[in-house]
C-alpha cells in the first residue's frame, strides 16, 4: 500500500518536473515580463508531492511495514520511535530521498524569492534546477528506490546498525544535505546567470543569502558528524580526516571561498567569473563526494552498502555536470578589467580565497590519490590524519595572521590601518603563549606559531566586537564568525597539547597508575536491555593533585538485530575537559583493554563550532530586516 | 625599540620550544598506522587481534632503539604503503606531497599579478 | 590559439580524472598483501614448538620449498584448510612449517592429536610479534617460500583446492 503510493506520487513529481520545464520554455516565447501563476502552481504541488511521498516513507517506517525491502533492511519492530523516524533517512535510498527534497524545495522557494530580479533568469534557473531534479529523480526511481518491494514479506526487519542509532547522527544528514544539495539552487542560478548574461551586483544579491543558508547549516552538519564520531567511534578523536569527512569539507571550503567573493561582486562589482565557477564548483564537489561515497571507490569507517551500479550513476551525471558547465564557461567567458590596491579589502577577499582553494585542493588531492595511485600503478596507498597536518597546519598560522589583518583594511582604498595596534596585539598573543607554556607545559615549535596566530585572531576580533558595539563597526556576523574561527583553532591546538591518552590492560580489580591519576577496575555486570545486552564496566577514576574522584561506566554492547558488537565509550563532560574511557575485551584472556583519554576544551571546540555558523545565520537574520 | 621586543619574545618562544624531548613517543607512531583488518581505524584506536600484536612489536623495536623512519620502512616492506597514513614521498607519490604547495604558489602569483597589473595603469 | 590549447588540455584533464575514477569503481577495495611477493625473507628467528632451539634462515635454506602455515586451536578456519595441509605433507619436495599463533599449548597439541599432524617442523609464535615478520596480519595464512627464501606466493584465510593443485604443481616443476 505505502509502497504504491510512495512510487505513484514519486512519478507524479517526474511529470511534474518535466510539464515545469515544458511551460518555462513556454512562458520564455511570451512577452509577458513575470512568471506565469500556471509555474507557481506546479511548482507548488511539486514540493507538496515529495514531502507528501516523504512522509509516506517515514510511515513506513513507523509502522514497520516490511514489504518494503528499505524498511526491512533497516529498520525492526522493537526499535526505539526516535531511530524508526531517522532510520528513513540513515539509509542510501531514503537519504537520497531527502535530497531530492531539499532540491525540490529550494527550487521552489528560490523562484518566490527573487520576485524583482528578470524574469529569464528565473526562468532559466528553475529549468536548470529541474533538469536536476529529474536526474536524481530517475536515479531514485530506477536504481535507488525506496518503496521497492519484497516478496514473500518478512516478519520482522534486520535493524539498523546500532552506531547509527545516535541522536547526532539522526539530524547530521538532514542538516548538512541542506548545506550541500543547497548549493545546487545556485549552481543553477550561475548557469542561468551565464545563459542571460544577468551578472554583477544584482546577480550577487539574489544567491547571497542561499550560499549564507547553505553554508551555516554546512558547518552546522560537519559539527553533528564531528560530535558523532567522538562518542560514538569510541576512540576519542574528533576528526580523522576520513574521505567521508573530507567529502563534507570540500564544499564547504567551496562555499567559504564563494562567501567572500561574493561580497566583493556586491559591493565592486568585480570578480563576476570567479564567482560562477566557485557557484559552480561547490554543487560539483557535493555531487562528487556524493559519488566517492556511495559507490565504495574509498575504503572508510562510514561504510554504505556498496553498489558500483549507483556508482556509475552519479559518475555519469556528474561528468556531465562539469561538461556542461565547464564548455558554458568557455563559451562566455570574458576578460574583464581589475581594478585592485594591493592593502583593499578586495584583495584580502582574495586571500582569503586563495587560502581556501589551497584546503580545498590539498584535501581532495589527498582523498581521491589512493584511487589514482591503484588505477595507474596498482599500488594502494593510505592518506591519513598525518599528510593534511603536515601540509595544512603551517599554512593555518599565515591564514590566522591573514584573516586577523584582512578585516581592518578598506574597500578600494589602499591605506593601511593600525600598525601600531597590530604590533600591540602580536605582542600580547606571544606573551599569552609564553604563559601557557610558562604555567602549564611546553609543546611544538608549530604548536607556538599555532597558538600565537589563534590568539592574534581572537584578539583582534574582540577588539572589532568592542568597536561594534560603541557603533564604529556594524559587522557583528563577520566578526563572531572570525572571533569564533580563532577560538576554534585555539581550543583544537590546546586540546592536541594538552590530551592524556593511555592505552592498557587491566583485570576485575587491578588499579592502574600514572601520572597524578590511579584508575581501579571495581566492577563489571551484564544487563539487559530492550535491544541489546550490555557488559558495564565500573572504573574509579582518582586525581591525587586535583582530588578529582569519578566513576565512568563504559559498556561492550551486544546487538541482536543486526548482530553487532559496539564499545560505547563513557565520557565525563566538564568544562574545562572531558574524561573518557572506552573498554574491550581481549579474546581468550580475563583481561579488559582500557583506554583513558583526557580531552581539554572538548566543549568548547563545539561551542565554538556553533558560534561560527551563528554568524551565518545573523548575517542572514540582517538581510532579511533590511528587506522588508 | 618595539622590534626588539619582539624578537625577544620569538627568541624565548623558540628556546622553549627547541627543549622537546626526544622519546618517540608509541602513541604517536601507532596513530600514524593502518589496522589492516579493520575499518578505516588506526592500529592505535583498535583492539583487533592484528593491532594488539602490531602494538607489541612497535613497542620492541621503539625499546631498541629504532627510529620513527626504520619502523616505518620495516613495515610497509612486510605490509605495502598501505599501512602508513602518512605515504612516503617517492616516484609515485610525489604529486601527492607537491601539488598542493604548487597551487598555493600559483595562487599567489595570480593575486600578485592582478595587483601588479593595476599598478602598471 | 593559445585559448583553444587550454581549452583543450582543460578538457583532456577531466576526462582523464572521470576515466581514473570509472577504472577504479571496478576494483575492489579491499586490502589485501597478496601482491607482496617476491621479496626475501630475512631476520627469521622462530621459537620451536617442544624445546627452546630456534629456527633460522639456515634451516629453511635445505628445503627445496617451504610453505609456512600460521594456524592457531582457536581458528575455525584452520579447521578447514586442515585435510589439505594433511595431503600436501606427502609432497616431496615441499617442508611444512607450522607456526602455532598466539595458543595454549595444550590446546595446540589436542587440535594436532585429534586432525593430525601435517608439519615437518612446528614452531610457536605465543605473542604472535614473529608473525609480523613474515607480514601475517589475520590467521590461517600461509607463505610458501623457495631455497632462496624468496616469496613465491602468499594464501590469505584457508588454503584451498586450487592453491592446492597451485602448489603442487610449483614444487614439481
Amino acid at each position: 500500500m505505502l509502497s504504491n503510493i510512495g512510487n505513484t506520487l514519486l512519478f507524479l513529481n517526474l511529470l511534474l518536473g518535466v510539464s515545469i520545464i515544458y511551460f518555462a520554455f513556454q512562458n520564455l516565447k511570451t512577452n509577458e515580463i513575470t512568471v506565469s501563476k500556471k509555474i507557481y502552481h506546479i511548482c507548488l504541488f511539486q514540493s507538496t508531492f515529495i514531502i507528501i511521498c516523504f512522509i509516506t516513507l517515514v510511515t513506513a517506517f513507523v509502522v514497520s511495514d516490511f514489504s518494503i525491502i528499505n524498511v526491512y533492511q533497516n529498520s525492526h519492530s522493537l526499535k526505539p520511535f526516535f531511530y524508526k523516524v531517522s532510520g528513513t533517512w540513515g539509509n542510501h535510498e531514503g537519504s537520497l530521498l531527502l535530497w531530492v527534497i531539499i532540491l525540490t524545495i529550494f527550487s521552489f522557494l528560490f523562484l518566490l524569492y527573487n520576485k524583482h530580479h528578470p524574469k529569464n533568469y528565473r526562468i532559466y534557473s528553475l529549468i536548470i534546477q529541474n533538469i536536476l531534479i529529474l536526474g536524481f529523480l530517475f536515479f531514485l526511481l530506477f536504481n535507488s528506490n525506496p518503496f521497492s518491494k519484497i516478496l514473500p514479506i518478512p516478519k520482522e526487519g534486520l535493524g539498523l546498525n546500532p552506531i547509527l542509532q545516535d541522536p547526532a547522527l539522526a539530524i547530521h544528514p538532514p542538516l548538512l544535505y541542506i548545506g550541500f544539495v543547497g548549493s545546487s539552487i545556485y549552481f543553477s542560478a550561475a548557469i542561468s546567470s551565464l545563459l542571460t548574461n544577468y551578472s554583477g551586483k544584482l546577480f550577487a544579491q539574489s544567491i547571497k543569502n542561499w550560499v549564507l543558508i547553505s553554508w551555516s547549516f554546512q558547518t552546522l552538519g560537519i559539527l553533528a558528524g564531528s560530535i558523532w564520531a567522538y562518542y560514538e567511534l569510541g576512540w576519542g578523536g574528533f576528526w580523522f580526516w576520513d574521505p567521508v569527512e573530507n567529502a563534507s569539507l570540500l564544499p564547504w571550503f567551496a562555499m567559504s571561498a564563494l562567501l567572500h567573493s561574493l561580497i566583493v561582486l556586491e559591493k565592486r562589482n568585480l570578480l563576476y567569473f570567479w564567482v560562477i565557477v566557485l557557484c559552480l564548483l561547490t554543487f560539483i564537489l557535493s555531487v562528487t563526494g556524493t559519488f566517492l561515497v556511495r559507490s565504495g571507490i574509498l575504503n572508510s569507517v562510514h561504510t554504505f552498502a556498496n553498489d558500483p551500479s549507483r556508482g556509475l550513476y552519479i559518475l555519469i551525471f556528474l561528468s556531465l555536470m562539469i561538461f556542461a558547465s565547464v564548455l558554458l564557461l568557455f563559451n562566455k567567458f570574458k576578460n574583464t578589467s581589475y581594478n585592485l590596491n594591493s592593502n583593499s579589502k578586495e584583495t584580502f577577499i582574495l586571500v582569503n580565497n586563495w587560502f581556501m582553494i589551497f584546503y580545498l585542493i590539498t584535501v581532495l588531492l589527498g582523498t581521491v590519490y589512493p584511487i589514482f595511485t591503484e588505477v595507474l600503478t596498482d599500488n594502494k596507498v593510505s592518506v591519513g590524519p598525518p599528510f593534511y597536518n603536515t601540509v595544512i597546519i603551517p599554512i593555518v598560522i599565515l591564514f590566522l595572521l591573514f584573516m586577523s589583518v584582512g578585516p581592518q583594511a578598506q574597500w578600494i582604498k589602499n591605506k593601511f590601518y593600525n600598525l601600531n595596534l597590530l604590533l600591540k596585539i602580536l605582542i600580547g598573543s606571544i606573551l599569552i603563549n609564553f604563559s601557557i607554556i610558562y604555567l602549564f607545559k611546553e609543546y611544538s615549535l608549530l604548536s607556538n606559531f599555532i597558538v600565537i596566530s589563534a590568539v592574534f585572531l581572537v584578539i583582534s576580533s574582540l577588539i572589532d566586537l568592542y568597536k561594534s558595539f560603541k557603533k564604529l563597526k556594524k559587522d557583528s556576523p563577520r566578526i563572531l564568525s572570525h572571533l569564533s574561527f580563532g577560538f576554534l583553532i585555539l581550543f583544537i591546538g590546546l586540546n592536541y597539547n594538552f590530551s592524556l591518552e593511555k592505552d592498557f590492560n587491566l583485570k576485575l580489580g587491578e588499579k592502574k597508575n600514572f601520572e597524578n591519576y590511579s584508575i581501579e577496575f571495581t566492577d563489571i555486570k551484564l544487563q539487559d536491555f530492550k535491544n541489546y545486552k550490555a557488559v558495564i564496566g565500573e572504573f574509579k577514576i582518582n586525581n591525587s593533585k586535583e582530588n578529582f574522584n569519578q566513576s565512568l561506566y563504559p559498556e561492550i554492547r551486544i546487538y541482536d538485530n543486526p548482530s553487532t558488537i559496539t564499545y560505547e565509550a563513557s565520557i565525563r563532560s566538564g568544562i574545562l575537559k572531558d574524561y573518557y574511557i572506552t573498554m574491550s575485551n581481549i579474546d581468550r584472556s580475563d583481561y579488559y583493554n582500557i583506554k583513558f583519554q583526557k580531552k581539554p576544551f572538548m566543549m568548547w571546540i563545539w561551542v565554538s563550532v556553533i558560534f561560527i555558523s551563528l554568524g551565518g545565520f545573523l548575517r542572514l537574520y540582517q538581510n532579511a530586516k533590511k528587506n522588508y | 625599540m618595539r622590534l626588539k621586543t619582539i624578537i625577544f619574545f620569538i627568541i624565548l618562544n623558540l628556546n622553549i620550544a627547541s627543549a622537546e624531548n626526544f622519546t618517540l613517543d608509541l602513541n604517536k607512531v601507532l596513530k600514524n598506522l593502518r589496522c589492516l583488518v579493520c575499518q578505516g581505524q588506526s592500529v592505535a584506536d583498535s583492539n583487533s587481534e592484528f593491532a594488539q600484536t602490531i602494538k607489541l612489536v612497535v613497542k620492541d623495536q621503539i625499546k631498541e632503539g629504532k627510529s620513527e623512519k626504520e619502523i616505518y620502512n620495516f613495515l610497509v616492506e612486510k605490509y605495502g604503503e598501505w599501512i602508513v597514513y602518512k605515504p612516503p614521498l617517492n616516484k609515485v607519490n610525489f604529486v601527492l606531497w607537491l601539488f598542493p604547495y604548487l597551487v598555493f604558489v600559483i595562487g599567489g602569483v595570480v593575486i600578485f599579478l592582478l595587483l601588479k597589473k593595476r599598478n602598471n595603469h | 590559439m593559445q585559448k583553444k590549447i587550454i581549452k583543450s588540455s582543460i578538457i583532456l584533464f577531466i576526462i582523464f580524472i572521470i576515466g581514473v575514477f570509472f577504472t577504479g569503481l571496478n576494483k575492489s577495495s579491499i586490502y589485501d598483501t597478496k601482491n607482496l611477493v617476491g621479496q626475501k625473507i630475512t631476520n627469521i628467528k622462530l621459537e620451536r614448538f617442544n624445546n627452546n632451539r630456534i629456527i633460522t634462515e639456515e634451516d629453511l635454506k635445505k628445503n627445496d620449498f617451504t610453505l609456512i602455515n600460521f594456524w592457531a586451536s582457536w581458528c575455525a578456519p584452520c579447521r578447514v584448510e586442515h585435510p589439505i595441509l594433511l595431503k600436501l605433507n606427502k609432497e616431496k619436495n615441499l617442508k611444512l612449517l607450522g607456526v602455532n599463533f598466539k595458543d595454549k599449548k595444550n590446546n595446540a597439541l589436542k587440535f594436532l592429536r585429534d586432525l593430525g599432524n601435517p608439519y615437518d617442523d612446528l614452531a610457536r609464535d605465543e605473542l604472535g610479534k614473529y608473525s609480523i615478520n613474515f607480514g601475517i596480519y589475520g590467521i590461517p595464512e600461509s607463505i610458501l617460500i623457495n631455497k632462496d627464501l624468496v616469496i613465491i606466493k602468499k594464501f590469505i584465510g584457508p588454503i584451498s583446492q586450487n592453491d592446492y593443485t597451485y602448489i603442487k604443481n610449483t614444487v614439481r616443476e
